[in-house]
C-alpha cells in the first residue's frame, strides 16, 4: 500500500510541476505587467504545495517551514509588486 | 527514519487520494490561468489552488504525520490559515492596481484623437 502512496505522491508532484510550468508560462508571455505578477503569485503557491508533498514523501518537518516561508514571501512579493504597479514606489 | 512505509494501509490510501485531489485541483486552476482570455477573468482561476488545493494537500500531510507519530500534528493549519487570509488581500490589491492602470490608459487613448 505504501507503494501506491509513493507512486501517487510522484504523480502529484508531476501535476504540481505542470502547474508551476503554467505559472512560469504566464510570467513569460503575460501581455501586461499585472499578468506577470499574477503568474508569480500562482507560481509561489504551487511551489509551496510542491514543498508540502516533498515533506510527506521524506517524513521530515523541515519542508513544512520552507513551505511556510515560501507562502509568506509570495504574499509579500505580490503585494509589493501590486503596490509598485499602483504608485511607482513600494513604500511611500 | 523514512516513516512512509510504516503507515497503515487505510492512512496510506487516504493520504494518496487527498494528495492527488489537491494536486489535480491546483493544476486545473493553473490551466485556467493559462487559458482564460482577459486579466479580470484570469484572476479568479489560481484561487482554486490556494484554497482547495492547499486544504487538501495540507490535510493529507496532517493525516500522514498524525498517524505516523500517533499524536495530533496540526501545524499545517498555519499554512491553510495564511493562504486563506493573504490571497484575497494580495489579489484585491493587484486588481486595484490593474484597474488603475487600465483607467489611466483609456483616459490617455481618449485624449489622443482630440490632439491629432
Amino acid at each position: 500500500m505504501s507503494q501506491l502512496l509513493i507512486y501517487s505522491l510522484l504523480a502529484a508532484q508531476l501535476l504540481l510541476g505542470l502547474a508551476i510550468g503554467c505559472g512560469a508560462f504566464r510570467i513569460l508571455l503575460g501581455p501586461r505587467a499585472q499578468d506577470r505578477v499574477l503568474g508569480f503569485d500562482t507560481l509561489s503557491v504551487n511551489a509551496m504545495l510542491l514543498l508540502l508533498t516533498f515533506g510527506i514523501r521524506s517524513g521530515e518537518v523541515l519542508y513544512f517551514e520552507a513551505a511556510l516561508a515560501v507562502a509568506l514571501f509570495g504574499f509579500v512579493g505580490t503585494v509589493a509588486f501590486a503596490k509598485f504597479l499602483l504608485r511607482g514606489e513600494v513604500i511611500e | 527514519m523514512n516513516g512512509i512505509e510504516h503507515l497503515p494501509p487505510w492512512a496510506a490510501a487516504l493520504t494518496a487520494i487527498l494528495v492527488l485531489i489537491g494536486a489535480f485541483v491546483t493544476l486545473v486552476g493553473s490551466l485556467g490561468l493559462l487559458r482564460l482570455g482577459t486579466f479580470y477573468e484570469r484572476v479568479h482561476a489560481p484561487t482554486l489552488g490556494t484554497t482547495l488545493g492547499t486544504i487538501f494537500i495540507a490535510s493529507a500531510s496532517m493525516l500522514c504525520f498524525s498517524v505516523l507519530q500517533s499524536r495530533p500534528v496540526l501545524h499545517e493549519f498555519l499554512i491553510v490559515a495564511l493562504g486563506l487570509v493573504t490571497t484575497p488581500i494580495a489579489l484585491t490589491v493587484l486588481v486595484g492596481a490593474a484597474r488603475f492602470r487600465d483607467t489611466a490608459e483609456r483616459a490617455a487613448q481618449v485624449d489622443e484623437p482630440e490632439d491629432g
